[in-house]
């Protein structure tokens, strides 16, 4: 039982690391639309 | 004359049945070209490593010691030493990948994420299978559907299931025309399959194709640091294509480079095949905990694009989200052709195209975060 809590919280870390990042990506491609966009 | 006959007399039931395995693979590579390039090479490296006494693996020989055999080189070399081979393959990977569609439409990075899901699973259900928590993490990776990240991880760990893993892992690529279609259809309706999306694709400076992949690697770096080195040489690979001045290099990478390493790759996982460590139950428990992260993975990219849904007035078509794998491009391709058959004429291909290549890189982030949280627990 254990073993599977430990899962379970590497699972909750796991898919909550993962949307962080990518979110952060996904902002830092808006930012650089952007200042991409008004270089243009 | 006894030594002639040394051989046969020396070979084990097992080994008989890795024969079996080895013929299988490539008659799976030949016959269905299922991932021909990766399986033939193992199918025949999982019969050269279980012939008795086999000179490709180190033997200890009367009078002169022991004696080095060249998988078991290449092995210790190329994998065991710094994941090497899976590494450097990643350079041709990613200067295969066109991140245009991803760049133009940046939500679709969400998709990715959600269509890890499988991966964490997968290491609940090998958890509950009695798995230790190293092997149990090694066997759900192999729902990144990326056959390079799977090796990594599982080296890394010290997994000993590396080869029923790596077999895995490619097998179901292979069979994701058949595994994903299965799983989009348990939770969605065809009403939902037959919805249409507009493609209206944001403009993509070369400053921005450039700029990306060192971005990329320096927020992955600080997120998760254990994936540098999949997430750098992806990236590297990308900027090798996108800088625009080195074309023969990143001819050389998409090429030469990644079918040597996919050579080599191939037959050098296969000393994990020997017989000895593969032919066991834990191994048929890894292909089914495998699958399940394959179906899962699915399942949880289309449940979370339904969750979009709600939030949305002009509805996305939630099949996109099975493309969040990083089977690329076949997962996109698979979701075109599905929603094709629901509605011909109804086109998702760069929606899919989108978030399939947001998949190769949420796999090897999720990669890295594996190995950080779970050696936390170790």
């Amino acid at each position: 039982m254990d073993r599977l809590m430990i899962a379970l919280e590497i699972m909750a870390k796991g898919m909550g690391g993962i949307f962080v990042a990518c979110l952060v990506i996904m902002a830092a491609v808006w930012v650089m639309s952007k200042l991409s966009g008004r270089n243009k | 004359m006894e030594y002639l006959v040394e051989g046969i007399m020396a070979v084990t039931w097992q080994q008989i049945v890795m024969y079996a395995v080895g013929i299988a693979l490539i008659w799976l590579a030949i016959k269905k070209e299922y991932e021909p390039s990766l399986l033939l090479p193992m199918g025949f490296g999982a019969i050269l490593v279980n012939l008795p006494n086999s000179g490709v693996i180190n033997q200890m020989m009367s009078g002169v010691g022991e004696v080095n055999g060249v998988v078991q080189w290449l092995f210790e070399v190329g994998i065991e030493a710094a994941e090497a081979m899976p590494v450097l393959l990643f350079i041709g990977i990613g200067a295969m990948i066109d991140f245009g569609p991803l760049l133009s439409q940046p939500v679709m990075f969400l998709f990715g994420a959600a269509a890890q899901f499988g991966i964490f699973f997968a290491i609940c259900v090998a958890t509950l299978m009695g798995f230790d928590l190293k092997d149990a993490a090694s066997i759900g990776i192999i729902g990144a559907a990326d056959g390079p990240t799977s090796i990594l991880v599982s080296q890394v760990l010290h997994s000993n299931y590396i080869g029923p893993i790596a077999v895995a892992a490619y097998s179901y690529m292979a069979l994701v025309p058949i595994v994903q279609p299965f799983a989009i259809k348990l939770v969605t309706t065809k009403k939902e399959r037959t919805i249409h999306m507009e493609y209206q694709p944001g403009s993509v400076s070369k400053t921005m194709r450039i700029a990306f992949p060192i971005v990329v690697t320096i927020i992955v770096g600080f997120i998760a640091p254990s994936s540098v080195a999949l997430v750098g040489f992806l990236m590297f690979g990308n900027l090798l294509r996108e800088c625009g001045v080195l074309k023969t290099m990143s001819d050389t990478a998409q090429n030469e480079l990644a079918n040597l390493i996919t050579l080599l790759l191939g037959i050098t996982i296969s000393f994990s095949m020997r017989a000895d460590a593969f032919v066991n139950v834990d191994t048929i428990m890894i292909m089914v905990i495998g699958l399940l992260a394959f179906v899962f993975d699915t399942i949880g990219g289309v449940v979370f694009a339904k969750i979009v849904n709600l939030f949305r007035k002009n509805k996305l078509n939630p099949m996109i989200g099975a493309a969040g794998i990083s089977a690329f491009p076949m997962s996109s391709r698979v979701v075109q052709k599905l929603a094709a058959q629901e509605e011909p004429g109804n086109i998702i291909l760069m929606h899919a195209a989108g978030a399939n290549v947001s998949g190769q890189i949420a796999s090897v982030i999720a990669g890295g975060i594996v190995i950080n949280l779970v050696t936390r627990f170790l």
